[in-house]
């Protein structure tokens, strides 16, 4: 909300300065965005007189101006305005002026013509955006002679309000008026509300269906008015000041009347009015054409202001492009109503709107303010647009009024919340400053909460009211007693950040994408993946939630490559989703990209490029944290967005955890991607189960190692291998090393020679070769019935 | 006729003479071996007269012994030249850079998060997570925000259908542990968190730190204390000033934001505070009564106090990050700088 300080200070003026009230009211609660001068610096502009206008006698455009400013003569001005006319006060910059943008105004001749200052548009003094092609025609009673700064209060700031929800009772001046009166300990000075006398009987019948959602209506028929008139410069300027821009003389008073009162008001043409105004709820699928042309149709959930006809507005939202006001328009309906913040809540935006008027009924408008309101616009406009006032017709229903509040706090519960002990008096003053008819209750206050205060409810309402105005910054400061009771603690589990750390270690940087990535994306790299889709993404390539750390990482990738960022090493923690909602599963993952050069450049090698087997490390590495390593495997597997020969899936204690692999080559087509690409996700669960560790005793006899070699098959799996050898070797086997995979000279075609490095050791005693002997000739039987290898000579 | 002078004199000067140490064993074989020239000279004492040979002998002995030291020293001396020379050939630039990995780094909203959880992990405060993609429930109507409220309109949210959301604050995981778990609780909730709004200053994903402590005679005094003790510490200044702002959240009553003096310009006034020479970083209040309610507290007995804050702006003051989008385009060059 945007207000004038001067408009403010016929309210109240504290002796304060307009940062000092800026400052105050934030420390209030009341959050001050910006203080802004309302006019930018200009000086050496009076108001002046036009007193001859004759044309230019070499210029078509152009009009050689006589004015009166005050000084005592007429000076001769050359005014390019289409305007200008004979007896218009206007604002005159006189020889000497600075206008915004730092031009000084000089004598001037122009085609000829001696020019002595300039007639100013709005514009040129900074007061208006765009210009409206004229000068500023200031009103008749304007004195000529006068400042124009000093003479329009230019010497103002517009105050940027930033209130919360719950306080809708300051968006107003009277609101706004009414906290810093409270907070200054000083009385208010609003502007007298006199009821308007009635100059005829014609009223236009009103009947109220759902006194619930409408507990008070009132209207009045003003005959006669003229849509066309000017609206006042000082209502004009009080308008613009608070953000809002002039409109015609009807929504201008209404408009005014919201901002000095809170009261939302609506005028309708009472030419396009049918039988009777009806407030009730709309009937599914009405249609109305609001007044900003968009056409709606209504639901039944929604409250409307209609005629024998059909729905005229949105209750509290909108008013309809039919029965709208225009400069034909000759008699209106003004409007001014209560409606229950529960019928408005949620209204504007089902529709996707958001007003000025909606916003203050949803979070509660003065129940007590109608009546008022109705007169102060009665009166306003009779002022502006003439017309004929009708006495008032209301529909109020006491029942659905909000009743009187009464909210208990305390003594006790106030001092334990804010840790201090505040004198009743203090108290009990505050409360009243805040407009609350105070008892004095058992043990503390009975609080009767003014009609304007929807936001007071229950005891922790009025402690917050207490701490705010005595000062959140005077209260006590303490810090929390515990009990220091320990907590248990899981050695077992590697903590995520653990893992983290770990990734790091290994040169790769931590990277964090967004949860939601872009459908084609993830089409492309999962084409099965099932993720909820949002409603309402911010844009088309943040629409479906990520099934996969992969689309995140791939997209960072290329973001890196774009940017002659060749080595890549990024990894990525977080939940990924999947499943439709009713049985969406949101795990935490581990994540990884590498691509490019095995090590950073230097200039010992190394220049070979990362490959599957360097990325398995790494995470082999994160699996070595859980002393667990006997629980992961590698399988040969098919994944969408992997090469199908160099993809594996990752299974940990039996079962399916994650997938590592290079990136298909289709897949890298379709992206655009010309290097080698190397990915792994794991289950954040499966990398932080470990196992304590265990102590075994060590030998003190010798270990026997011997050295195996075998013919595989090419095809067959190292695992099959090492798994039947582990099998077979006995329970002394110490450590199983597999030192060389080779392939070529002196390996038959289609095979591949693996060889193994076997240590055993007993714990009590000497192990001897026969025992080592038959337990080799048992590996080599089982190698060769079982997976056909043979032991090379 | 006495040639042992001549002999010595000789045979030093082949020892000086000799430039490794294979020379220097031929040279003793051949002076002082079982048929070198002084060994050859004890052998012909037999020769001298009885009463000479004693003297004789002497020299002999003396001759020799001085010979086999001089062999050594020039052993010693040709063995330190040895190493000298392999220690020059070996020498190496050791202003070269190692080889190997290089380490990487963490993203720096994970550093600042481990930070804040380091800190009230120390005072006892747990870390509870919890999902993304909630429910109206968890995030708005356990928390007193019940739907048309107009608070719904602070935080837009991203849908999925009329129930199902991505939470816009870590809140619901402090819904959750409550009605999990009896008080005293104490819980730091970090994670990412979701509004529907992109522009200069905003993220449509961004990372929260709420914390909960609910337990006996919690005071609005405990919440300041906590507060200004974390932000001294976070950043690492004890002279900091911290000031509270009455404010609303539907959660919390009574309900503050927290301001602190600007870490850039030290309260004068810059582009960063926008010449207020404060800064907005956190929210905070007491728990909402309603709040306990729904989660079955009774708040009569218990009071609680809750904050929160945004990862992302804390690392921008810590770090003088100056474009908050940089956080998730993970550009290399941007990461690598809280290696």
């Amino acid at each position: 909300m945007k207000f004038s300080e001067q408009w403010l200070r016929e309210w109240v003026s504290p002796q304060l300065g307009v940062q000092g009230l800026a400052d105050q009211i934030t420390m209030a609660g009341l959050e001050v965005d910006a203080v802004e001068p309302v006019a930018a610096d200009f000086s050496g502009v009076v108001v002046a007189e036009v007193v001859d206008k004759q044309q230019h006698p070499d210029a078509d455009k152009l009009n050689v101006c006589q004015v009166v400013d005050g000084s005592g003569e007429t000076v001769q001005v050359v005014c390019g305005a289409t305007n200008v006319a004979v007896g218009q006060k206007v604002p005159f910059a006189r020889v000497g002026a600075v206008l915004p943008g730092d031009f000084k105004i000089k004598r001037a001749k122009l085609r000829g013509v001696e020019s002595r200052g300039m007639i100013c548009s709005a514009s040129e003094l900074g007061l208006a955006e765009e210009t409206s092609g004229g000068i500023l025609v200031l009103p008749a009673d304007a004195p000529a002679g006068e400042d124009f700064r000093a003479w329009m209060g230019l010497d103002d700031h517009t105050v940027e309000v930033d209130l919360t929800p719950n306080r809708g009772d300051c968006l107003s001046l009277k609101g706004l008026a009414r906290e810093v009166g409270v907070l200054n300990r000083l009385p208010l000075t609003p502007p007298a509300i006199e009821p308007v006398a009635p100059s005829h009987n014609e009223t236009f019948p009103v009947r109220v269906e759902d006194a619930e959602r409408c507990p008070r209506y009132i209207g009045r028929l003003i005959k006669g008015v003229d849509v066309t008139a000017t609206t006042p410069l000082w209502m004009v300027e009080r308008l613009r000041r608070s953000g809002i821009r002039s409109i015609d003389p009807v929504v201008d008073v209404t408009n005014y009347v919201m901002l000095e009162l809170g009261q939302p008001l609506h005028a309708f043409d009472r030419e396009n009015l049918h039988g009777a105004v009806v407030v009730r709820l709309a009937r599914q699928g009405e249609q109305l054409t609001l007044l900003d042309g968009q056409e709606i149709s209504l639901d039944a959930s929604t409250l409307v202001i209609a005629d024998e006809r059909g729905p005229l507005a949105i209750a509290g939202v909108m008013g309809g492009e039919y029965s709208g006001v225009g400069p034909a328009t000759r008699d209106i309906f003004l409007e001014s109503a209560f409606f229950s913040p529960l019928a408005v809540a949620g209204q504007a935006r089902s529709y996707g709107l958001h007003t000025d008027a909606s916003h203050r009924f949803e979070r509660g408008v003065d129940p007590q303010l109608t009546r008022d309101a109705v007169e102060r616009a009665t009166a306003l406009l009779l002022q502006i647009t003439g017309g004929e006032p009708g006495p008032l017709v209301e529909a109020a229903s006491a029942a659905h009024l909000p009743g009187e509040r009464e909210v208990t706090l305390r003594a006790e519960r106030l001092e334990q919340a804010l840790c201090k002990t505040l004198p009743g008096e203090e108290v009990q003053e505050i409360l009243e400053r805040l407009g609350m008819r105070i008892r004095a209750a058992e043990a503390g206050w009975q609080a009767q909460v003014p009609s304007w205060r929807f936001d007071i409810a229950i005891e922790e309402d009025l402690i917050e009211e207490v701490a705010r105005i005595h000062g959140y910054n005077r209260l006590p400061v303490r810090r929390p007693a515990a009990r220091l009771a320990l907590r248990p603690d899981h050695e077992a589990r590697t903590p995520l950040a653990r893992l983290r750390h770990q990734m790091v270690a290994r040169g790769y940087q931590e990277a964090v994408t967004y949860s939601f990535v872009a459908p084609e994306l993830q089409q492309v790299l999962l084409p099965d993946a099932v993720s909820p889709r949002l409603a309402n993404p911010i844009s088309s390539d943040l629409a479906v939630m990520r099934a996969s750390l992969f689309p995140g990482l791939v997209r960072a990738l290329e973001y890196n490559l774009n940017r002659q960022q060749t080595r890549v090493r990024l990894f990525e923690t977080g939940l990924i989703f999947r499943g439709d909602l009713d049985e969406l599963e949101q795990t935490p993952m581990v994540g990884a990209l590498a691509c490019g050069e095995r090590f950073p450049e230097g200039w010992s090698g190394g220049r070979e490029k990362v490959d599957f087997f360097d990325l398995k490390g790494d995470l082999e590495s994160l699996m070595a944290l859980g002393g667990e390593e006997g629980a992961w495997r590698f399988e040969p597997g098919e994944h969408p967005a992997l090469h199908p020969g160099q993809s594996a899936r990752i299974i940990f204690r039996g079962e399916p955890v994650g997938w590592i692999g290079a990136l298909h080559p289709g897949v890298k087509a379709e992206l655009g991607l010309k290097v080698e690409v190397f990915l792994f996700e794991v289950r954040q669960d499966a990398l932080t189960h470990g196992s304590l560790p265990s102590f075994e005793p060590l030998s003190r006899y010798p270990e026997v190692r011997r050295d195996l070699a075998f013919l595989l098959e090419e095809d067959r799996p190292v695992q099959a291998l090492l798994d039947c050898v582990r099998n077979q070797a006995g329970e002394w086997l110490q450590e199983l090393r597999l030192f060389d995979v080779y392939q070529g000279k002196g390996v038959p075609e289609g095979s591949k020679s693996v060889a193994l490095g076997l240590t055993w050791q007993h714990p009590s005693r000497t192990l001897n070769d026969e025992e080592i002997n038959q337990l080799v000739d048992a590996i080599v039987v089982e190698l060769h019935q079982h997976l056909g290898a043979e032991l090379r000579g | 006729m006495d040639h042992l002078p001549t002999l010595v004199t000789e045979a030093r000067q082949a020892i000086q003479a000799a430039e490794s140490i294979a020379a220097l064993d031929e040279l003793r074989v051949h002076y002082l071996g079982k048929k070198g020239e002084i060994t050859a000279q004890l052998k012909g004492l037999g020769k001298l007269p009885a009463d000479e040979r004693p003297a004789a002998g002497e020299r002999i002995n003396q001759a020799k012994q001085a010979l086999a030291e001089e062999l050594d020293a020039r052993r010693k001396s040709l063995a330190k030249a040895a190493l000298e020379a392999q220690l020059a050939a070996e020498r190496i630039d050791v202003t070269l850079p190692g080889r190997g990995h290089v380490s990487g780094g963490l993203h720096p909203v994970t550093l600042t998060l481990e930070r804040i959880e380091g800190l009230f992990g120390r005072i006892g405060y747990d870390v509870a997570v919890g999902p993304e993609v909630e429910d109206d429930y968890h995030n708005f109507e356990a928390l007193n925000i019940p739907a048309h409220h107009p608070a719904r309109g602070m935080a837009d949210t991203f849908y999925f259908d009329a129930t199902r959301l991505l939470r816009t604050h870590t809140s619901p995981v402090q819904v959750r542990t409550m009605k999990e778990q009896a008080p005293p609780i104490r819980i730091v909730c970090p994670g990412r968190v979701y509004r529907s709004d992109s522009d200069l200053t905003h993220t449509p994903m961004f990372h929260q730190v709420e914390g909960l402590l609910v337990d006996e005679d919690v005071s609005f005094a405990d919440l300041k204390g906590t507060i200004e003790d974390f932000l001294h510490a976070f950043f690492e200044r004890d002279d900091l000033s911290v000031r509270f702002r009455p404010s609303y959240f539907p959660f919390t009553e009574p309900s503050a934001e927290v301001d602190i003096q600007c870490v850039m310009c030290s309260g004068d006034g810059c582009r960063v505070c926008s010449h207020s020479g404060w800064l907005e970083v956190m929210g905070c209040g007491m728990v909402h009564p309603e709040v306990f309610r729904h989660s079955g507290i009774d708040s009569e007995r218990y009071k609680g106090f809750a904050f929160g804050m945004g990862a992302e702006r804390l690392a921008m003051l810590r770090y003088g990050v100056n474009d908050l989008r940089m956080f998730f385009d993970n550009d290399l060059r941007f990461l690598r700088q809280f290696a």
